[in-house]
């Protein structure tokens, strides 16, 4: 029978000599891979005391950015849900009240806005669909749990806190810069 | 009776009838866009210029092309008529133009706006404007003004079609609607803000082709894309009670009349049935609506087929597989 690789041995009962009887240089040459192995860089890293290093465009947990005066930029528009190949982004649109100009920077705002992470393939899509520049992936992780329900990230987990925000300027590579060339015009503002 | 030519295929019209009519009639891709004309409103084109076109030749009495580009709406066709849309490079720059002087006061702001999936400017921008926009100074701005209780005006975003003016005119027995002003000033306005209550009043948000007149009852409730559109039908005695129902589940998010391929509404709806209906339960629904496959709306829209025009269509394809030239498809005209 024609063999599959050339790495297969042919098993046989044949005697076996003195020094293979011994075992005493089988023994040796494995303690030697155990050896080698031991100078060999280490194939993980000791989490949580180390972490990886990350890559400036890692596609972690969304966040949804608020602007330079502190209002969300959101305007539940629904382009990211209609892109999401996985279909995990529901939202609900609401108007803004008068004296809710420093919370939501446009007259509509989503009163909800919810992510499946379990659904999410955090493919980036929305992030590339968003016409407000709301949306970004971090570098963040999501981080595991419980129960599924818990994987439900609403608006209290996506949006960044006012006092801690949350720096995406390492994704704006000159290539992105140059896509939002067009979105920097007053009336895009 | 008189032939013309448009885009290289012949078709014999009535006479009177206007190029754009003649292409519609022909269907296809080299049907003129038009923003302002609508079939069942009289007096209404010529005033976007979307839809105009190149005559090549006159007529056959009198062949020589006409200097400047027509406006298809509103020009007749002559006897032996050659008339080019698609196929003129001249023309495909002038709706570009043309897209991009409506482009200038209208406001990038889709992302609030309730049309933004079902807008006919979008699907044009798209489809004939450039990407990008030369525009860099301050755009005019209007404060947004309720007509009514069910009506919302964003006069920034109106580009003057005189539609809505028209079926204030046309359907409904007096005029409190009508445009002020002149040029980049002109606004639609209600005469003093006096309230629109007739019965027919509603048909002004289906014919406005932009997101300028827009129904307060289904205000920011959901995008059109996330939603279903039923046909639905009731017994009504002011109108003829055929509508389009937009669900979420079980839910009627809004109600609006029937528009056809070129979205217009050939049968107008009473503001009774628009806006005082949204329960399911008073509504018989036929099934869902057939939305084109190239609308954002038609993003996991599943419609019923009729498997006998199916087996038609397959047998058509079966027939193309052998060799023969492509059968006419069924709706395609002859």
């Amino acid at each position: 029978m024609e063999r599959l690789t050339n790495r297969s041995k042919i098993v046989s009962d044949k005697k076996m000599t003195f020094l293979e009887k011994i075992y005493l240089p089988a023994i040796l040459s494995g303690i030697m891979i155990t050896i080698k192995h031991m100078f060999k860089k280490h194939a993980t890293v000791r989490y949580p005391e180390k972490t990886r290093e990350f890559s400036e465009i890692y596609r972690g947990m969304h966040v949804l950015k608020r602007d330079d005066k502190g209002a969300e930029r959101c305007t539940a528009c629904g382009l990211c849900a209609v892109a999401c190949p996985a279909e995990a982004i529901t939202m609900v649109a609401a108007e803004r009240n008068k004296g809710e100009e420093n919370l939501y920077r446009e007259e509509k705002y989503a009163a909800k806005y919810e992510i499946n992470m379990l659904r999410c393939i955090f493919c980036g899509l929305c992030e590339e669909a968003c016409p407000k520049e709301a949306i970004f992936l971090t570098d963040r992780i999501v981080t595991t749990d419980y129960g599924r329900d818990e994987f439900i990230y609403g608006k209290d987990k996506l949006v960044e806190p006012v006092n801690a925000r949350i720096d995406v300027t390492k994704r704006q590579t000159p290539e992105v810069l140059e896509f939002k060339q067009q979105k920097k015009l007053s009336h895009n503002r | 009776m008189a032939k013309v030519t448009i885009d290289g295929i012949e078709i014999e019209v009535a006479d009177g009838t206007t190029i754009l009519n003649a292409a519609r009639q022909l269907g296809g891709a080299s049907v003129p866009p038009a923003m302002c004309y609508y079939s069942s409103l009289k007096g209404s084109g010529g005033k976007c210029r979307v839809c105009l076109v190149k005559v090549a030749q006159g007529s056959s009495k009198d062949p020589r092309p006409i200097p400047k580009l027509v406006a298809s709406c509103s020009t007749p066709v002559a006897d032996g008529m050659v008339v080019q849309n698609l196929t003129s490079p001249e023309v495909l720059e002038a709706r570009k133009g043309v897209v991009e002087f409506l482009l200038i006061n209208h406001p990038l702001d889709c992302p609030v706006c309730d049309q933004a999936g079902e807008c006919d400017l979008q699907n044009l921008a798209y489809e004939h404007g450039a990407s990008t926009t030369r525009y860099e100074e301050e755009r005019r701005t209007f404060e947004k003004i309720d007509i009514g209780d069910k009506i919302k005006l964003h006069m920034t975003r109106c580009i003057l079609c005189y539609r809505c003016t028209m079926v204030a005119n046309q359907l409904t027995d007096n005029r409190v609607h009508g445009v002020l002003n002149r040029g980049d000033a002109s606004e639609i306005s209600t005469y003093i803000e006096k309230a629109v209550d007739n019965d027919f009043s509603g048909n002004m948000i289906d014919v406005c082709p932009v997101g300028a007149l827009t129904d307060k009852t289904f205000r920011f409730k959901s995008r059109v894309w996330f939603t279903k559109p039923m046909d639905a039908h009731r017994s009504c005695t002011k109108c003829s009670g055929k509508t389009v129902l937009w669900m979420k589940d079980n839910e009627v998010l809004r109600v609006t009349a029937r528009k056809d391929q070129y979205g217009e509404v050939k049968e107008f709806i009473c503001n009774e049935c628009r806006y005082d209906h949204k329960n399911a339960a008073d509504w018989t629904i036929e099934g869902p609506r057939h939305i084109d496959r190239h609308s954002v709306i038609a993003q996991n829209h599943y419609e019923k087929t009729d498997l006998l025009t199916l087996k038609k269509e397959i047998e058509r394809q079966i027939e193309f597989q052998k060799g023969k030239p492509l059968p006419l498809a069924l709706d395609e005209k002859k």
